[in-house]
């Protein structure tokens, strides 16, 4: 048995025999990877039908870094620092999920006050993310006033981050043992300001967008996946729970702080674009929820318990560990040596596995419609590159 | 069910299957001949009910000359997870594609292909993924050179 792989020209000439039922030609355009509503540099090749969409083959790699590979010649420590380049948007997730599974893997304590702080932060990064997916959202339906309250809003997060972390994006604030610095003095106080400045704000996001006709219209009914397509393409986060499935690890395996607090985990009900849209709007209310629970009774204690300079050694074996991020889950695989650096480490990014539904929700709606469904699904284009 | 139990109702199922030792969850380790249909009977048993694929990839034991393929599977329906361990040779490693079990696999195993060059039988469109067409060699193999990579200082 010999197996020959192909190339991407040999796809698309197979596809391209594929015969349509009228007198109409097929033809393949090319989406990105330069198009801006591919969010960073995706390239889609879509075959059409006049303007329907027959086919999408996704074509990524364009910012590929090899990280898995640079992660097995850093310390853990170090690679900690690396995935924040994954998912710029949930930069403290990917920094948690990792100090998560080194923490178990090499037993090291941590405090309530240290989860109680990365639960805080992990649920910001949650509002930030979603507020700059809205207002992106709506520039790519044409509603260019959302870009700019969505963005103008979420300078608030990203000044509370600096104000502790000393950076806007790439935060490097969690790793193995703790955080890197202890919150600033006017955290909590920032947190509060935010929160009762952005709770009447979410209001007028509905009042704006939400309730619009032409945003119902162009949202409602396109894009449809089902629960069991959904799970069978290994989609997680909104776009698995915007399909009605109430698959949440903050609820089903509660890490950090999330265990002790209330919230509710939205779901949709036929998995379209709106369904997506939805449970993400919703999931700003409930991460608001969350902190508000947690703000005022941070413990006290250590912000470290290990020493920042000391070596990490993680035992013989395999170690898989997994966090809820913005987008789905994000999981961390560890095989390691007994060494200070992991012998082969592999991320389970969500936006890798969220991106293949738009392949199968795409196929029979319109070019517009595409850039609705890329846009609900929600994805960050460094994170499946790697 | 426990892991204890998990890993029994497993090893019921399919006799080859061994537990997998070393690792932080239940998992097993099964002869790579069997991949595809043991996969499908993960799936579909209802206790089991494994109808997601979380990730698949490799490990490159190359003291060992193997690759060691890992699959880990939940359960959206249980909530509880399972590592699947499949051992295949360096030289000429071959193993059935998942493909037509979980959807997602398709593109899991194009990057485990495209990275660490293990070939999928049965694949619907198995072609590189991250690099280009024309790419040689298989970065995530321990043995892999190229013009541009440097030394590490002693």
């Amino acid at each position: 048995m010999t197996i020959t792989p192909i190339t991407l020209a040999d796809r698309i000439s197979a596809g391209h025999a594929a015969e349509s039922p009228l007198s109409t030609e097929e033809y393949f355009v090319n989406m990105g990877p330069q198009h801006p509503s591919t969010h960073g540099v995706l390239r889609l090749v879509v075959r059409l039908d006049g303007e329907t969409v027959r086919e999408v083959i996704p074509v990524c790699g364009y910012v590929h870094r090899g990280i898995e590979k640079m992660g097995e010649y850093l310390t853990y420590r170090q690679f900690g620092h690396l995935t924040d380049r994954m998912d710029y948007l949930s930069a403290i997730t990917n920094n948690w999920v990792v100090a998560m599974a080194v923490e178990k893997a090499a037993g090291i304590e941590t405090n309530d006050r240290i989860q109680t702080i990365r639960t805080i932060c992990a649920e910001l990064q949650r509002i930030q993310s979603h507020q700059l997916w809205w207002g992106v959202f709506g520039m790519d339906l044409g509603a260019f006033t959302a870009f700019l309250y969505g963005f103008r809003d979420r300078e608030m997060v990203t000044d509370i981050f600096e104000e502790t972390t000393g950076a806007r994006l790439t935060m490097n604030y969690i790793q193995p043992g703790g955080l890197m610095y202890d919150i600033h003095p006017d955290f909590v106080k920032g947190v509060k300001k935010f929160l009762a400045y952005f709770k009447p704000k979410l209001v007028e996001y509905d009042t704006l967008f939400s309730g619009n006709v032409i945003v119902q219209a162009r949202l409602r009914g396109i894009g449809c996946l089902s629960p069991e397509a959904a799970v069978s393409l290994g989609a997680t986060g909104p776009v698995l729970r915007g399909s009605g499935l109430a698959c949440d690890l903050r609820k089903n395996q509660p890490y950090g702080a999330y265990g002790k607090v209330q919230f509710d985990v939205p779901v949709g009900i036929t998995g379209d674009c709106w369904d997506r849209y939805w449970v993400r709007m919703e999931e700003m209310r409930q991460s608001i929820r969350i902190i508000e629970q947690l703000i005022d009774g941070i413990p006290e204690g250590k912000h470290m318990t290990i020493k920042p300079t000391s070596k990490i050694k993680v035992p013989e074996g395999i170690y898989y560990e997994q966090a809820e991020t913005a987008r789905g889950i994000l999981g961390v695989l560890i095989a390691s040596d007994g060494g200070e650096k992991p012998y082969r480490i592999h991320m389970r990014s969500p936006n890798f596995n969220n991106l293949w539904c738009v392949t199968k929700a795409a196929p029979g709606h319109r070019i517009a419609d595409l850039v609705a469904i890329l846009s609900s699904v929600d994805i960050v284009v460094p994170d499946i590159d790697r | 069910m426990t892991g204890a139990e998990l890993i029994s109702a497993v090893t019921r199922l399919e006799a080859a299957a061994q537990p997998r030792e070393k690792v932080n969850m239940p998992a097993v380790v099964i002869p790579s001949a069997i991949v595809p249909d043991f996969m499908r009977t993960m799936r579909d048993d209802p206790q089991l009910a494994f109808d997601m694929l979380c990730t698949h990839t490799a490990v490159d034991r190359i003291g060992e000359g193997r690759f060691e393929l890992l699959y880990v599977l939940y359960s959206t329906k249980h909530r509880h997870s399972l590592t699947v361990s499949a051992m295949i040779p360096r030289e000429n490693p071959e193993v059935g594609s998942v493909s037509g079990v979980w959807a997602v696999a398709e593109w899991q195993e194009r990057e485990v292909y495209d990275l660490l060059g293990v070939l999928y039988a049965n694949h619907p469109d198995l072609r590189r993924l991250l690099l280009e067409d024309d790419w040689k060699g298989f970065p995530l193999r321990k043995d892999y050179k190229d013009d541009f990579m440097l030394e590490l200082p002693k």
